[in-house]
């Protein structure tokens, strides 16, 4: 048994300690926003945040994540609050919206380290995670919107 | 009185803001109406990203006369007979929907004025409504439609309503906002990776490694051993001789299957089979048909791409079937005094939607559901009740929301898969693909070539234009498109190379290549003519429109150099704007709507980097400004991404681009950092965005790295080095 601190909840599982987070979170806690696209670390449809850093839960095993926190697209925050999550209902990015999640959490440590991004500072933050349907200008938009707003507060 | 807060706005179910679902009328499939006045609108066609969720409820809210916050939307389920076809695809959901979704709130709305009159006793022309309220002003009196639900219920469907007037219109073209957005952001089950079922097992298949092999034996004691397996079978998906229809394509029909409690446990334990792969050799296909049913024999081979492009090279030097004739093109290039010819390549394309194929099953004796992710659950449906030996009203579909679609979830095998799964296993399983298993299953995005020919005559005039188009195992010709119909002597061939490598519709058939290998050729000959590309076209469009040669022109001239003219203005063609970047046009037809862009491009090191786009497009009536604008921009990154990078390569069958370090696909730093969408204002009615803008956008980016690099683009992908060149 293995306990994971989850959204600020403690989980008690049964699974092997090599089993990575992603299935974890997905097959036996139930929590299916984070997300799988390719299982080698390359699209970033499943970054959650490991002690504040964003890392590819298809790849981490969960005995790295036992005694950290783990924070999930579920537990960003409460009903959306998260100036991430509320410049992308502003600006309407998503389309299928299958790898949003993931793009929220890799831009959301991306503003904690860095109040003001640059158009290169966001390159080089989000380039792990793919959008199929194409929607990398609202995305940039929706970080810097997001950035801004943060600011003012 | 329920207090609707800010989220009312994102038309979120009643279900979630605390209202019970108890004491909702259903006037009609598509609306349901409760005593507080609160309005759901059923979306027929699943979603996959192109909205249809919002922009179809949107039509009913506007013929039905409310305010669209006071609706929520919910999937409808699988009913081919009350919500109509219900296949997402084809661009085609506006265009099918647009009258039979109008007439549904319209009917709707007439059934209320009617029980308001009868309630009331007065005549029905003195009534109007707003905003969910019947009101007579007359008398003072008023309804919501939430009062008067019950009784319009009752009352006989009436025929032949009147619509609102287009120019009355207030809640479409009006930007509405996504009804999911909410819940995407916020990680809610949606998909159908995401759904889960008490007692689910998970299963996944162990598909051959190549096309082209079968197992003959395996050994699976190691894997029966490893934690949480259940079992491993065989399931055969197609009995011989059944007759498959266009959707029901499949790569492998024998199938080693692992069940297991977890994903993880059961990726684990397929690792350990051991499988003895052999050639399958020529297998026979039953494809029914209009005509009645026909054997298709798929060759065997295991094909290698170098040897594909050779054989293509071999093909495209034989007689071909002619698609169309004007005039006498032979004599034209006979007497020509030049003659451009040119041949473009594209190699095979996989969809790599973000979210794999998946689906749920939960198979009994006498019943099927099946819940997951797919387009269009009418033409699979038949196959189900076929392959399962049930009758279709006891087989149950429900649509999940799709991670991406383009095509590739029109062929329902992996529904046919996991019911046969859940049968053998007796038990509700989850199908799921690997991103491995998805890029190397087939159902791709054909591999094609097309050569160009144009004759001019002595004063540079063109008198004749030639293509012909091949591929493998389809060719891309689409032989009644510009520009046939502009030009005197004209004639499009085709042939084709079967193959066991499958392949499907992907975003745009045929078009999504065509439109690069034609507007590439365009620019190139527009170039030799000495004329503007721009002008070149729009010269070709006028002969099109006031004196076209031949008939089945099947396009609207006028709209189409309408998206040229539009472009061209916005962009500061020629102007000042002009100068900064490498500048290419391009501009195509394609499922009822018209599109043309200009790219802009510079080179980094030698590496294209599209810098802004400029995009004009006429779909008729736009439903909702914003997310169209949003599609259209998706388009073209998606355009770009598969243009420079996007291709397959075979070596003996085997699939070399399994996932997404080795098929690469755009990234946002290679996005460009503007996309300018402009609508053409007309009040036609809606065709579709989902592929129109995309084509253009190969043939666009083509002609810009002409100007950027001083040489012409002809194999795609252009800036993936590897592919272009001959292949492995």
């Amino acid at each position: 048994m293995i306990t994971l601190n989850i959204n600020k909840k403690n989980y008690k599982v049964d699974a092997d300690p090599n089993t990575p987070l992603l299935w974890v979170l997905r097959d036996h806690i139930g929590l299916v926003g984070t997300k799988y696209g390719c299982g080698v670390a390359q699209c970033g449809a499943c970054v959650v945040h490991l002690d504040g850093e964003a890392v590819r839960s298809c790849v981490t095993k969960i005995s790295r994540a036992q005694g950290k926190k783990v924070v999930t697209i579920e537990g960003l925050s409460e009903n959306n609050s998260h100036p991430l999550q509320k410049a992308w209902l502003e600006l309407d990015v998503s389309q299928c919206g299958y790898c949003q999640a993931g793009q929220i959490m890799s831009a959301a440590v991306l503003l904690k380290e860095n109040k003001d991004p640059s158009d290169q500072d966001i390159n080089d933050a989000m380039a792990g995670n793919i959008c199929r349907c194409g929607t990398y200008l609202r995305i940039k938009e929706a970080i810097k919107l997001a950035a801004k707003e943060s600011g003012t507060k | 009185m329920i207090h609707f807060s800010g989220l009312a706005k994102l038309a979120l179910p009643h279900s979630e803001r605390g209202v019970p679902i108890v004491q909702w009328t259903e006037i009609n499939g598509y609306i349901k109406i409760n005593p507080e006045n609160m309005i759901t609108i059923i979306c027929p066609n699943p979603e996959f990203g192109q909205n249809v969720m919002t922009s179809l409820p949107m039509i009913v809210a506007e013929e039905l006369g409310v305010d669209w916050q006071m609706v929520a939307v919910e999937m409808g389920p699988h009913d081919n007979v009350k919500l109509g076809p219900q296949f997402t695809g084809g661009s085609n959901s506006m265009r099918m929907y647009w009258k039979p979704l109008r007439e549904a709130g319209a009917t709707a709305r007439q059934m209320l004025l009617l029980a308001a009159a009868g309630t009331w006793s007065v005549p029905l022309e003195e009534l109007t409504t707003k905003g969910g309220v019947v009101y007579h002003e007359k008398s003072g009196k008023k309804a919501t439609y939430g009062e008067l639900a019950a009784k319009a219920s009752e009352i006989p469907v009436p025929k032949g309503v009147k619509l609102k007037e287009v120019k009355d219109f207030n809640v479409v073209r009006q930007s509405q906002k996504n009804v999911e957005g909410a819940k995407l952001v916020s990680g809610k089950p949606l998909f159908g990776l995401d759904y889960q079922h008490e007692g689910m097992l998970i299963a996944m298949i162990q598909h051959p490694p190549a096309f082209g092999l079968t197992h003959k034996s395996f050994d699976a004691s190691a894997a029966l051993k490893m934690p949480g397996i259940k079992d491993v079978f065989t399931i055969k998906l197609y009995e011989e001789g059944l007759e498959q229809g266009g959707f029901d394509v499949r790569t492998f029909n024998d199938l080693i299957v692992v069940v297991g409690k977890t994903t993880w446990e059961v990726i684990n334990a397929r690792k350990k089979l051991i499988v003895d792969w052999v050639p399958a050799g020529d297998l026979k296909d039953t494809m029914a048909g209009r005509g009645g049913k026909r054997e298709v024999i798929v060759p065997g081979e295991l094909e290698t791409t170098a040897t594909q492009l050779k054989k293509m090279e071999e093909y495209a030097k034989k007689p071909a079937q002619q698609l169309r004739r004007d005039g006498d093109p032979e004599a034209a290039f006979k007497n020509a005094a030049q003659i451009l010819e040119r041949t473009y390549n594209a190699p095979f394309l996989a969809h790599n939607c973000m979210e794999p194929m998946n689906f749920f099953a939960h198979v009994t004796d006498d019943k099927a559901l099946l819940v997951g992710p797919l387009q269009a659950p009418g033409w699979t449906e038949p196959t189900l009740a076929k392959v399962l030996k049930l009758p279709p009203e006891q087989i149950e579909i429900q649509m999940t929301r799709m991670g991406g679609g383009f095509g590739r979830r029109a062929y329902g095998h992996y529904l046919v898969e996991a019911a046969l799964i859940s049968k053998k296993a007796n038990a509700p399983i989850k199908l799921i693909y690997t991103r491995e298993d998805d890029s190397t299953y087939g159902i791709y995005r054909p591999m094609y070539t097309a050569t160009y020919r144009a004759a001019l005559d002595s004063n540079k005039n063109l008198i004749a234009f030639h293509v012909k188009g091949g591929g493998i195992p389809e060719h891309a010709i689409h032989a009644n498109r510009f520009p046939a119909g502009a030009v005197d002597n004209y004639l499009a061939e085709s042939w084709e190379i079967p193959s066991n490598i499958t392949v499907g519709a992907f975003r745009a058939p045929r078009s999504n290549f065509n439109a690069a290998a034609e507007q590439s050729f365009l620019d190139e000959l527009a170039e030799v003519m000495g004329k503007d590309p721009i002008a070149f076209r729009l010269e070709l469009l006028k002969r099109a429109k006031e004196n076209p040669v031949g008939k089945n022109n099947e396009y609207d001239a006028g709209r189409y150099a309408g998206v040229l003219e539009l472009v061209r203005d916005k962009s500061g063609w020629n102007g000042a704007e002009h100068k900064k970047y490498s500048r290419g046009v391009a501009a195509y037809f394609c499922h009822n709507s018209y599109a043309a862009h200009v790219v802009d491009l510079t080179l980094k090191d030698g590496h294209p980097y599209v810098e802004q786009v400029f995009s004009a497009v006429d779909c008729g009536i736009v439903i909702n400004p914003d997310a169209a604008i949003n599609m259209i921009q998706g388009a073209v990154v998606d355009g770009i991404g598969n243009s420079l990078y996007g291709g397959l390569t075979h070596k003996n069958g085997v699939v070399a681009e399994n996932n997404f370090h080795s098929y690469r696909v755009i990234r946002i730093h290679e996005a460009p950092k503007k996309i300018e969408v402009s609508f053409v204002q007309n009040d036609i009615d809606p065709t579709g965005l989902g592929e129109p803008p995309f084509p253009p956008v190969f043939g666009a980016v083509a002609n810009a790295l002409y100007k950027a690099s001083g040489k012409r683009h002809y194999q795609q992908p252009f800036a993936l080095s590897q592919i272009a060149a001959s292949g492995v």
